[in-house]
């Protein structure tokens, strides 16, 4: 018969292709899904800070996860040994597969060593949020600040990754900041390797 | 106008409206759509889930149910995905509110300009 094509078996689940899936979700359905995580931890706390702390872990564990999928898919199984080279991934390859564009900017802090940072314009996560008054500098941005952390962790970088709002003139919405501050052992390290 | 304000007239439109379905001599009126008065014109606009939008605009604004409808389309984009927004409430989302100006300043531009 025309047109009739028979799909390959494969016996073991192990063994089909690792595809690279569906690239596009829906923006609201990700939206509603983000503000019922939210609302969810938000009756199971009892202050802001274990707020921002629960978000971080909720994205602490899609990080370990991107890492491990990115690196088999996109890298070829090879790991990054160099501080530069994890910063880069982050900043390109893990925000292209998860907001679809690269960081707007990555930058070495100037008053330490160890900070890095990494910044959007409009962070996807934060795109429909509107932050009370009340709630001072609490940043839905701490999901993405975990994935990071995430990556970060799992790559044998120990940091200690926060999301911060910083308002610059001309935009009526502050920019996000996801900063980075490296474990010692990494500065040693990365001194060790010259 | 303050919020108050803000509800007392809300609340008196809403009741209005759903004495208007009654009163109909027509069969099948749904809403009010436009309410023409001396010194204003009121337009609304009624989703499929229930809830009202109406601007009060001066005598024979134009495309004034487009405008309704963008900002039924910024309401769920700004107020509804915003985790801290309770339903029923006043709508206090900055975004939310820094989006509308922005249209409303469009809509008038482009009518100043036709």
């Amino acid at each position: 018969m025309i047109g009739v094509g028979k799909i390959k078996q494969y016996s073991n689940i192990l063994e089909k292709p690792l595809s690279k899936g569906k690239q596009e979700v829906s923006l609201s359905a990700f939206a509603f899904l983000f503000s019922e995580l939210v609302q969810y931890n938000q009756t199971r706390v009892d202050n802001i800070a274990e707020l921002g702390r629960r978000l971080e872990d909720a994205g602490y564990a899609v990080g370990a996860r991107v890492l491990e999928l990115l690196c088999h898919r996109d890298k070829g199984n090879r790991r990054e040994t160099r501080l530069l080279g994890i910063l880069s991934f982050v900043h390109s390859t893990v925000w292209k597969v998860l907001f679809g564009k690269v960081a707007d900017s990555l930058e070495k802090g100037t008053e330490h060593e160890d900070e890095y940072m990494i910044s959007e314009k409009d962070l996807l996560v934060n795109k429909y949020i509107s932050i009370p008054k009340d709630m001072g500098t609490f940043n839905c941005g701490a999901f993405v600040a975990g994935i990071v952390r995430g990556v970060l962790d799992g790559a044998g970088f120990p940091a200690v990754v926060t999301a911060h709002f910083v308002p610059m003139e001309g935009l009526q919405r502050p920019r996000t900041t996801i900063l980075i501050k490296f474990a010692e052992e990494v500065l040693q390290r990365e001194a060790r390797l010259g | 106008m303050d919020t108050n304000d803000s509800l007392r007239v809300a609340s008196l439109w809403h009741s209005m409206h759903a004495i208007s379905q009654q009163l109909s001599p027509t069969t099948g009126c749904s809403e009010i759509e436009l309410l023409e008065a001396n010194t204003f014109d009121l337009h609304c606009f009624q989703s499929l889930t229930g809830s009202k939008f109406f601007v009060v605009c001066k005598l024979g604004t134009q495309h004034m149910e487009a405008l309704l409808k963008v900002v039924y389309e910024l309401y769920t984009d700004y107020v509804l995905k915003n985790p801290f927004y309770e339903m029923k409430m006043p709508i206090r989302c900055e975004v939310f509110d820094i989006n509308l100006t922005q249209t409303v300043q469009k809509d008038r531009v482009a009518l100043l300009g036709r």
